[in-house]
């Protein structure tokens, strides 16, 4: 036992370990990312339901998501656009590439870097009108990218609900942005007011006494950076370089 | 074999990591509120504590005494990856739930406990039954708070309904306490009160003790 600790020995059981813990991670991380992908697919449709307030627990999420259409959005000029392709489309690939996206610089303000040309939306068709529009919305909130939907109504103002799939902000305090009591604050705000976006989280109980009641959100308490996140990155996607120009073309029908 | 039976049962009542050790409390409190991620984190533990007690015992002879903490924790830690990119792969909503406290396994003393405390000293076979128990003991204690918690808290066990809220209609106005990790302490507090209450030996001697007074206090004056 006593020659263990010499330092040779030390190190080849330290190296050693270490190769063999290394494999084991690296294999099981490499053999399950198949299963991981259709998981997270899954859950992203699974949020794009439920920020619609469509999701119906116990139902296949495939099935339900059926009733959306998916277009793709040319954000420069708010039209629908077939410039590229539905399928394979990655809109993160598309962010990152400098032919399909846009240094933010100053205007930055969701902390987003790049903005893409080109967003995938979600519809939702009734009558054979837009009911509900999903538009995918990110920003940065105190250590990580907030990854949502934002689900407005038919006026293309009012919320109908807002989720966020992917963080990581502390549990229990920015984490709280997944609290389903949360989340229902949301449906019913306005986006817009007199034409600029004014919907932002303020510090306190919002209720019908509160100046422009409608267009605020009680931020989430404990976690007052990721609060400003989510307004900034609200203001930055309904603004002028987001939604905007798409937002009142599909209320004018030109989209 | 009576060895091995003994490392299998011994900690689920008579020597159990949660109520006599007072080992793992943290994740006690965070996951109980519903049964379903309850058994998920049961599961998990009891494999990564097996698992990591066999593996630190196969290679005990080799390990150098002076990295051997480090050898357990890398050894547990890269169990717990393991187990955490399994969740994620076969299940995603729950995972979700237990974020953070499947990552955290790896601080869970009773792991750490029983590699360090029996499988450095015993052979691979018995501290992977040794593991098993451990995480039994563990288990059960979690369990039983699980389904106070979720019974009383949302009126449900393992999600259905068996007390109707009055919220939905019923009659049973739940204890909203009970849903926040806090009352995990008074639950486990009174488990700990029953247990040590039938079984008197686990009782922990009184470290000191003010003797009689030998003196009258008059005479103290």
């Amino acid at each position: 036992m006593a020659n263990n600790d010499s330092i040779p020995r030390t190190l080849l059981v330290a190296v050693t370990l270490c190769i063999v813990c290394a494999l084991v991670v690296a294999s099981a991380a490499v053999m399950l990312k198949p299963a991981q992908v259709i998981n997270k697919a899954l859950d992203r449709k699974a949020n794009i339901l439920a920020a619609a307030g469509l999701l119906v627990p116990g139902e296949s999420v495939e099935e339900q998501f059926k009733q959306v259409t998916t277009k793709i959005v040319d954000l420069n000029t708010g039209k629908f656009t077939d410039e590229m392709p539905l399928k394979g489309f990655e809109q993160a690939k598309v962010a990152k590439d400098s032919e399909t996206s846009i240094a933010l610089g100053e205007d930055d303000l969701a902390k987003i870097r790049r903005r893409e040309n080109y967003a995938m939306v979600y519809l939702i068709e009734k009558d054979g009108q837009y009911d509900k529009v999903i538009l995918p919305v990110r920003g940065y909130g105190l250590w990580s990218t907030l990854y949502g939907f934002l689900a407005l109504e038919n006026d293309f103002n009012t919320v109908a609900g807002l989720g966020f799939y992917d963080h990581g902000e502390t549990p229990g305090l920015g984490g709280e942005v997944d609290n389903p009591k949360w989340k229902a604050l949301w449906p019913g705000k306005e986006i817009y007011d007199d034409g600029d976006v004014a919907i932002e989280l303020v510090k306190g109980n919002v209720d019908s006494s509160t100046p422009h009641a409608d267009n605020k959100v009680d931020a989430l308490s404990g976690a007052t950076l990721t609060s400003r996140g989510v307004s900034n990155l609200l203001r930055f996607w309904m603004g002028e370089l987001g939604y905007k120009s798409f937002l009142s073309n599909l209320r004018s029908g030109e989209a | 074999m009576s060895m091995m039976k003994e490392a299998l049962t011994k900690p689920i009542l008579q020597n159990n990591p949660i109520a006599l050790q007072i080992l793992g409390i943290c994740s006690a409190l965070a996951v109980t509120s519903s049964l379903k991620v309850t058994l998920v984190m049961c599961i998990s533990v009891t494999l990564v504590t097996a698992c990591s007690s066999f593996a630190v015992s196969l290679i005990r002879n080799q390990i150098p005494s002076s990295i051997r903490i480090i050898v357990q924790m890398v050894i547990i830690a890269s169990l717990v990856i393991v187990v955490d990119q399994l969740l994620k792969a076969y299940a995603f909503a729950i995972s979700k739930q237990l974020s953070v406290f499947v990552g955290l396994i790896i601080t869970n003393c009773i792991v750490m406990g029983r590699a360090e405390g029996f499988a450095m000293k015993n052979p691979p076979v018995a501290s992977f039954v040794d593991g098993i128990g451990n995480g039994l003991g563990y288990s059960v204690v979690l369990f039983s708070i699980a389904v106070v918690r979720e019974l009383f808290g949302s009126g449900k066990l393992f999600g259905f309904e068996i007390l109707p809220l009055v919220t939905d209609g019923g009659w049973y106005v739940p204890n909203g306490l009970l849903l926040l990790p806090p009352s995990a302490f008074f639950l486990i507090g009174i488990f700990i009160w029953v247990l040590r209450s039938v079984k008197k030996e686990q009782v922990e001697k009184v470290e000191f003790k003010i003797t009689k007074n030998t003196r009258s206090v008059k005479e103290a004056f």
